[in-house]
């Protein structure tokens, strides 16, 4: 059979219409999970049936609204209602509905077993996601491994701006991972299209879910629970690589806590430039999306600590609210930061935007106040 | 002397005039007016924050609005649209046209009436308090939550949350006094010989509608009690460090709130009733099974709440349960679609306004419906939920479903209220611009929610613009062409030609006996009814 003269253009033109869909985004990106792969079937095979029915009735209103119109002098049928459809069409059309309920149903069953029925028989690797009022960390429960993952700004970020963060989710590619989800202080959603699922972050539950990614790749998400007022810069990148370069990763996070903690926990005495010099990446990194760059904040959620009675005042007054947080506000506990860490943020705010108290806050402070 | 007595013939009323007409109201017709005056009023103020919303949405980055005025105004949006446009404007033609169309002079207990409908400004007052507060000194941080107050962030907002709180009891108590009365008069006002199964379609809508708000509005007043002690008096309801559960307000909130989208639909559905055998001219195809796909709605409505939180981690037996339950609602909801249809086959169809809207919200609900078809199947709901796609689901089911069949509504029974034809020619091009406009806007939502954008998010990454800039393009003309409604409307009440008792050539019904406007106190003597 020869192809008519017509179809190379309408080709080309249907390969340019999904070249440029794949750009839009007009449907789920392709799964990396092998559950994603099912979860994606099924949301196929349900948007086919749904489209099908759409079809129909549609065709049946528009046969309708073009022969049965009184200005073509189509006469009104008044005993349609009575014809043996009419007597039994209300048996008739919900068997039809029932039928295609429980074919969708039925579909939807076997994936959902699989997705809620966590492996249980064989070695999975742990992952706690704790979503915190703005960002997200994740522990590596076998490898004691903590990532603090942020959103980054516009100039570093480019063209993935709100979809990109400092630190990514290093993940192993082929390995069954058990995602452990909680929050810190409210809902908050962890949700990778790429994995196909997404599940709530509640303080006070734990979540469980799981995940076998097949391919190598950066994955981006972001949260989908409305968790206040920086709900949209909570990204979530996951970085899928081969077990060994895994091993490698967690190797080097290893490395980086032992230096770190050998910098903190030693007894030298820091100057204030020191301090000021490690404090303020680290305030614009933990601080900043609440108490702004400026130290202005966001009055009234949010207090400037320009100028503030905490930021300037007693320096235990100050320590004590970095430590345990304040209850009933976003102010979380910060306690999970090491002495030197905290000695150089708490340094940092009493000495910028001109509230020079020239105090210097040393980690044996910090130590003394927890 | 008083030129307004005299049209009023024979009836003795001794009504009150001026001011005191309206705030000392008994009367069906006038507290009606009231309801649907309030709603439009509404309808602009939660279109003006849609409208702010879709500016912000236009392109990436933050333009407009801070990221939490653009929460406040999210939260806003749909608390003023349920509760202050499309409640009381379903209120108000149920005030207006359920005394007419069984036959009775008025509703059954015309005092509650007036309270129910002046509780609402004070309530409307609280509401719009709860949105300006924190913009004055010491007045705390805005309403960040959405409208669906979850806790633990509805514990960290400031007094707004607290005014919020009180305008949602007063809006409860509106609505459960406004039920109990449309009950009371359904039950007890009907003319002879009309037994509850030849009353029309309306009328059973709205007896089903006020069943389900007395079950489920106490449960949402309960909620935010509980929030509110919470919040202020130490208890621990929903804080899981002192014992209690967070995901328990969801519970109760989605028993309040799945039903309340049953409540929203259902009159709307039933104004459908009225219009579709009119202008088909023949009668309601399947009058029975209409009548029990509407209480099987309601029932199975209840019990379906959690498809609102797959997420939240429930056990496989529960989400199973509630997948297959909301799947099911398709049923009766598809055999009311159906009827529809079937009453238009072989009709002798014509498309004044009123029908236009008609077959346009058989379309477009069909098609959110399909959508919610998608979203209760829990493994790809785990995708889809609180995506964008969610949020064309809904205003594809709530447009249509409930505010078009509102419009629908007022143009059919506008010419019966004021005894003037309205412009046909102006009305046909606002259906048209608000429709297509309608699907501009929310339609390429779908593709968003479905390619990873996030809902309730004030800025969002490069690659979903396109859609957006389409989508608030679409809101903007959507949102301006209810201009057009108001200016149709307005014109209408002012004068125009005398519309005859029987508007319709097809129209069929009590309400059509009367003349237009019907007199003051609605049927003196009861009419016979075959």
């Amino acid at each position: 059979m020869r192809a008519s003269p017509h179809t190379l253009p309408l080709l080309s033109l249907l390969g340019v219409a999904t070249a440029a869909n794949a750009e839009l985004g007009v449907n789920f990106p392709p799964p990396a999970t092998t559950v994603g792969q099912e979860i994606y079937d099924v949301h196929m095979v349900t948007m086919t049936i749904a489209t099908v029915l759409l079809v129909l009735v549609f065709g049946f209103v528009i046969y309708s609204l073009v022969h049965h119109r009184k200005s073509r002098g189509y006469p009104a049928d008044q005993h349609f209602h009575e014809s043996w459809f009419g007597k039994w069409s209300w048996v008739i059309v919900p068997v039809l509905v029932l039928g295609v309920d429980l074919t969708i149903a039925g579909s939807a069953n076997r994936t959902l077993e699989k997705i809620w029925n966590v492996p249980k028989d064989q070695q999975m690797m742990d992952l706690k996601v704790i979503g915190h009022q703005w960002w997200w960390e994740y522990q590596y429960l076998d490898h004691d491994v903590k990532v603090e993952s942020r959103f980054v700004a516009e100039d570093k970020a480019g063209g993935n701006y709100l979809r990109e963060v400092d630190h990514r989710l290093v993940l192993p590619t082929h390995t069954k991972i058990r995602f452990l989800h909680t929050s810190a202080d409210v809902n908050h959603a962890f949700w990778v299209p790429e994995f196909g699922f997404k599940r709530d972050a509640i303080p006070g539950y734990i979540g469980e879910t799981w995940a076998e990614i097949t391919k190598e790749g950066v994955f981006r998400g972001q949260c989908a629970e409305l968790c206040g007022t920086w709900h949209a810069r909570m990204p979530i990148v996951v970085e899928a690589v081969s077990p060994q370069r895994f091993a490698d990763w967690v190797q080097e996070q290893k490395a980086i806590k032992v230096a770190a903690a050998a910098e903190a926990g030693s007894d030298k005495v820091w100057t204030k430039d020191q301090l000021l010099a490690k404090g303020e990446p680290l305030y614009t990194e933990k601080c900043s999306a609440c108490h702004q760059p400026n130290g202005e904040g966001l009055p009234p959620a949010f207090p400037a600590l320009k100028g503030s009675k905490v930021a300037t005042g007693p320096i235990a007054g100050h320590l004590n609210i970095v430590l345990n947080g304040k209850q009933g506000t976003a102010m979380q506990a910060w306690n999970a930061l090491n002495d030197l860490e905290i000695a150089a943020i708490v340094t940092y705010e009493r000495n910028a935007w001109g509230n020079d108290t020239g105090d210097v806050v040393q980690p044996a402070q910090v130590k003394a106040a927890r | 002397m008083s030129t307004a007595t005299l049209t009023h013939g024979h009836d003795h009323d001794h009504a009150p005039t001026g001011w005191r007409r309206w705030l000392l109201s008994t009367n069906h017709k006038d507290i009606g007016t009231l309801y649907l005056i309030f709603a439009l009023v509404m309808l602009f103020l939660g279109g003006a924050s849609a409208m702010l919303i879709r500016a912000e949405l236009f392109m990436p980055g933050l333009q407009l609005l801070q990221p939490d005025l653009y929460n406040n105004l999210v939260t806003n949006h749909a608390l003023i649209m349920i509760f202050g446009a499309v409640m009381p404007a379903a209120a108000g033609l149920a005030n207006w046209m359920i005394p007419l169309m069984i036959g009775a002079p008025d509703m059954a207990l015309p005092r509650m009436n007036n309270l129910s409908f002046w509780i609402l400004p004070a309530a409307a007052l609280m509401l719009l308090l709860s949105f300006v507060v924190p913009f004055f000194p010491g007045g705390g941080s805005q309403i960040n939550t959405g409208w669906t107050l979850y806790p633990p962030l509805s514990l960290q907002v400031g007094m707004s949350m607290d005014f919020l709180i009180f305008a949602i009891h007063l809006l409860g108590i509106s609505s459960v006094l406004a039920s109990i009365n449309i009950i009371v008069t359904i039950l007890n006002m009907r003319a002879p010989g009309m037994s509850l199964l030849k009353m029309p379609i309306f009328v059973w809508t709205w007896l089903v509608t006020a069943f389900l708000l007395i079950l489920v509005v106490p449960v949402l007043a309960g909620g935010v009690t509980m929030l509110l002690f919470d919040r202020h008096f130490g208890t621990s309801f929903f804080n899981a460090a002192g014992g209690g559960d967070p995901v328990l307000f969801q519970h109760l909130f989605w028993f309040f709130g799945h039903p309340e989208v049953y409540i929203l639909i259902l009159p709307s559905m039933g104004v459908l009733a009225s219009i579709v055998p009119t202008f088909a001219r023949k009668p309601l195809f399947g009058y029975h099974s209409l009548v029990g796909a509407m209480i099987a709605i309601a029932s199975i409505g209840m019990v379906v709440w959690a498809h609102h939180q797959y997420t939240i981690g429930m056990s496989l037996g529960a989400v199973k349960y509630f997948m297959i339950g909301t799947i099911i609602i398709s049923i009766p909801v598809g055999l009311m679609i159906f009827n529809y249809i079937a009453t238009m086959w072989r009709g002798a169809m014509s498309f004044e306004t009123p029908m236009l809207f008609a077959v346009a919200i058989l379309l477009m609900f069909t098609f959110g419906g399909l959508t919610g078809v998608m979203l209760a199947v829990v493994p790809a709901d785990l995708q889809y939920q609180d995506s964008m796609f969610v949020v064309a689901h809904f205003h594809y089911v709530l447009l249509p479903g409930a505010v078009f069949g509102l419009f629908a509504g007022v143009f059919y029974w506008l010419p019966k209220w004021t005894g003037h034809m309205y412009d046909e020619k102006l009305a046909r091009i606002f259906f048209w611009v608000n429709v297509i406009s309608f699907n501009v806007t929310f339609f390429p939502q779908h593709f968003l929610g479905l390619a990873g954008m996030p809902r309730r998010i004030v800025d969002y990454n490069a690659m979903f613009t396109e859609f957006n800039v389409v989508s608030s393009i679409g809101a903007f003309v959507f949102g301006l062409s209810h201009l057009l409604l108001l200016y149709i409307v307005v014109k209408t009440v002012r004068g125009g030609r005398k519309a005859e008792a029987k508007v319709w050539e097809g129209a069929d019904g009590l309400e059509w006996q009367l003349p237009s406007p019907p007199p003051f106190h609605s049927w003196t003597t009861a009419p016979q009814v075959r």
